[in-house]
């Protein structure tokens, strides 16, 4: 290497800033690259300003603005309006804005509607829900007091046009306390109630068309359990205070004699 | 009409041109003037200045010119109000807080500073480094460091000669690394 290409130091320490700056060309920086390699001490101190660039950089907060800033300054720009001007009479900005604003508004209202609205399904909970409160105040409970199955059966086929499956399960702890006659879905329907413990157990019964059907559904509704199902042409809602576990029994017992007195 | 349609697409020009930097020019603000409110104004009044001017911008750094007028703007309101803001000196609080926190911690340049210290403190540390700088060192090592402008970049916006510039870095980096030293390095 020539000696008019090398660096003495002073031209070195001269250069430090320029060079960890990006400011120098590139013949400059390789012959300073070439003369740090060679100077100890203008190495270390090439690597001590190198080290404090890269501290501040990495940890000198670059503060960004807040959003609100970009809008305060666009709001205080001038913004005139020209397509207000091509129709003076009309000022159809405003009425674009008022119909779809209108449209808008009258799907919210009708969609909330819709959303609020209660299902079928949920009414009919509600219905149930509400039946079974009032047969538990006092003397509400039972038109038919009796445990006896054959009583209770031939009662309901007096006063509906349907005849419920009635079996006292007081063998499986869930005895038959009576019948009554109870209205939902706008019909008049069969209500059994059972007792298991402590608790009471209103089942409703009544005709369902089509034939289908359907799995038990459970639900629970003001603290209550509710299982809905359709089977042999009718429908069946259980409901009551006690564990979903134990009403589900209940269910499968009552299905079993659905389906035998079926067979006969 | 004619004028209406004009002004309306150069309010669309200048919000294309100008509203990208908003952060660099906030960034420059704040640390101009090491406070949040005053800042936020600072940049406002940058940005109706540069809109006034919009027209005579025939340049093509955008950002550049922002922050000459934003800088501007901002030694004109300490011209005008006597701004505290001014001052070039220590704060004292600031420093006997720091000194405590950092006496029994070791700063040391060479080495990796995260070793030394949690990265909260030396960003803390860093931070009052560089508003314990004079206005006039503070000020290009920002332009430099942060904003990460060139030289010929930074002569433009301080009006200041490129061999300037480079003095002031220098003296800057040479301040920042006394304090650092001093204040983290525990003598």
């Amino acid at each position: 290497m020539l000696v008019e290409d090398k660096l003495d130091c002073n031209e070195s320490q001269s250069l430090i800033a320029a060079y960890i700056d990006g400011e120098l060309d590139s013949s400059s920086a390789i012959r300073y690259s070439a003369h740090l390699e060679a100077c100890p001490a203008c190495s270390a101190a090439y690597r001590q300003m190198r080290d404090l660039q890269a501290t501040v950089k990495t940890h000198a907060t670059q503060y960004a603005a807040p959003a609100y800033l970009r809008e305060r300054i666009q709001a205080a720009l001038p913004r005139p309006a020209p397509r207000a001007r091509k129709f003076p009479k009309l000022p159809w900005t405003w009425i674009n804005f008022g119909v779809t604003g209108a449209c808008s508004l009258a799907f919210a209202v009708m969609f909330s509607v819709y959303v609020q609205a209660p299902s079928l399904q949920d009414r009919l909970e509600d219905e149930v829900v509400a039946s079974h409160a009032r047969s538990m105040m006092v003397n509400h409970l039972s038109d038919v007091i009796s445990t006896d199955q054959h009583t209770v059966k031939p009662w309901f086929s007096d006063k509906l046009d349907f005849s419920p499956t009635v079996v006292d399960f007081a063998q499986q702890g869930f005895p038959l306390i009576g019948g009554r006659l109870d209205y939902l879905d706008q019909r008049p329907v069969a209500a059994m109630i059972y007792r298991h413990r402590l608790h009471t157990l209103n089942l409703f019964v009544w005709p369902e068309t089509p034939h289908n059907d359907t799995p038990p559904v459970s639900t629970s509704k003001q603290g209550y359990q509710l299982i809905h199902w359709t089977q042999s042409g009718m429908c069946y809602w259980l409901i009551s205070d006690m564990n979903g576990q134990d009403l589900m029994e209940f269910k499968h017992l009552l299905s079993g004699e659905i389906d035998k007195s079926n067979k006969h | 009409m004619g004028i209406r349609l004009d002004e309306q697409d150069k309010t669309r020009n200048f919000e294309a041109l100008l509203l990208p930097h908003l952060d660099a020019a906030y960034n420059l603000a704040r640390w101009l003037t090491r406070n949040d409110q005053n800042a936020e104004d600072l940049v406002q009044v940058a940005y109706l200045r540069a809109f006034k001017f919009f027209d005579g911008f025939r340049g093509t750094d955008a950002r550049a010119w922002l922050l000459t007028i934003l800088r501007n703007a901002y030694f004109t309101s300490l011209r005008d109000n006597r701004h505290e803001d001014a001052d070039v000196s220590f704060d004292d609080d600031l420093h006997g807080q720091g000194r405590e926190a950092w006496d029994t911690s070791s700063y040391d340049i060479g080495n990796s500073p995260e070793n030394a210290l949690a990265a909260h403190d030396t960003r803390r540390l860093v931070n009052q480094a560089l508003e314990s700088l004079p206005q006039t060192f503070r000020e290009v090592i920002v332009l430099k460091e942060i904003s990460d402008l060139s030289y010929k970049e930074i002569a433009e916006i301080t009006d200041i000669p490129l061999g300037t510039v480079m003095s002031r870095l220098a003296r800057g980096r040479k301040m920042l690394t006394d304090y650092l030293t001093k204040n983290a390095g525990g003598g």
